[in-house]
């Protein structure tokens, strides 16, 4: 069985990587706004839409 | 690779709902974790949850988002779409297949032995309404006279928050039993329709309602982990196509929307080393290792 080559030249994709910057920067932005907190206060009590009943 | 999935998938499920105090406390967890992000679909309201949920907490803050703007605080999701960002641009649907609580439990129904039936492959589109119009728009734009929009997704559709809080709840605090209604008999028959479903077909949620397996799909061309074909390896012989259980015929679109890299078409199905793992280009692992085989073209096409 002869080994047969992959064509397609390796290299690094650089998008995912910008994708994720974008995004992180994003999620820094909230926090700095104080979004982090108001999750976290939303988070901690019960959602009654969640459970049917809201 | 199938049991080290199952593995993986338990411990996060675990690990996502990691308080078991609530026999004794009768409510959920309020400790500071939730300040953390759940990559999968788990309902915040979960009696056992530790972590957020990122199509309720996005929810809230978009039907919240005019009380908010008008106290001077600049909320618009950023933290939590964020957050889902990154997750999605790492992984993308790879949290499906391998660390979400619910995508764990279609999975396991779907053992349950029965006749098996397909998904049309057009209700995979529902999915993305879902996304824009249950988590975005009706929530921002149906608000009433305080200026509060209502969690639409997770109000009339997420059998994951019945399931996970609903039915949890109302046995620790059976005075809730009091106030239930249509809403509640509406999702209760939402989740029994879906866990029909799951026995009869594989993963019915994910594939035609979960709003954030949308999400995640929007990443399938640039996300950083990915499966690959490798053409000159592939004899079509579509082995892959009837193993995946998202209905992805993986020789045929590489990038499809629905798969949840759940790696079974390579480590099960593929005896030509025609798929590959790649983490942002760079090959790490075929079925038999790194190394390109020769292709036996025709060889068992169905
Ligand atoms: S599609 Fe949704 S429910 Fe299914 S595994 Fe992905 S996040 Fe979980
Ligand atoms: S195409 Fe392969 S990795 Fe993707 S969901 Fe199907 S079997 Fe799993």
């Amino acid at each position: 069985m002869a080994a047969k080559k992959e064509t397609r030249p390796k290299r690094v994709r650089k998008a995912p990587f910008i994708i994720i910057l974008v995004f992180l920067i994003m999620g820094i932005v909230g926090i700095m706004t104080g979004e982090g907190s108001r999750v976290l206060e939303q988070a901690v009590q019960v959602c009654l839409s969640c459970i049917g009943i809201g | 690779m199938e049991i080290v999935r199952k593995w993986v998938q338990t411990i996060t499920a675990l690990l996502v709902n990691g308080s078991w105090s609530f026999p004794f406390t009768r409510t959920i967890y309020q400790g500071p974790l939730k300040v953390v992000c759940s990559p999968g679909l788990n309902c915040y309201s979960c009696p056992a949850a530790t972590t957020y949920c990122p199509i309720g907490s996005l929810q809230q803050l978009i039907a919240g988002i005019r009380i908010a703007l008008e106290n001077g605080q600049n909320f618009f999701g950023l933290y939590v779409i964020g957050t889902m960002g990154v997750l999605g641009g790492a992984f993308g649907r790879l949290i499906c297949g391998w660390v979400c609580p619910f995508g764990l439990v279609q999975e396991l129904l779907y053992k349950i032995p029965s006749r098996k039936f397909n998904i049309p492959q057009k209700l995979n589109y529902l999915k993305y309404g879902f996304l824009v119009f249950f988590v975005i728009l009706l929530p921002l734009a149906v608000v009433d006279d305080f200026g509060y929009g209502e969690l639409w997704f997770c109000k009339y559709v997420c059998p994951t928050g019945t399931l996970e809080a609903g039915l949890p709840m109302l046995i620790l605090q059976p005075a809730l039993g009091q106030t239930i209604g249509l809403v509640f008999f509406n999702k209760l028959t939402i989740l029994t329709g879906f866990i029909i479903w799951a026995i009869l077909a594989s993963r019915p949620f994910c594939r035609t309602t979960c709003p954030l397996g949308a999400f995640y799909a929007l990443f399938r061309k640039f996300k950083l982990v990915k499966l690959r074909l490798i053409e000159e390896n592939c004899t079509r012989c579509e082995a892959c196509h009837s193993i995946c259980p998202m209905g992805v015929k993986f020789n045929e679109a590489p990038e499809d929307a629905e798969c949840i890299s759940c790696l079974k078409c390579m480590t099960e199905a593929c005896k030509f080393d025609a798929i590959s793992l790649e983490i942002a280009g760079l090959a790490v692992g075929t079925q038999g290792g790194t190394k390109i085989m020769s292709p036996k073209r025709n060889n068992g096409a169905a």
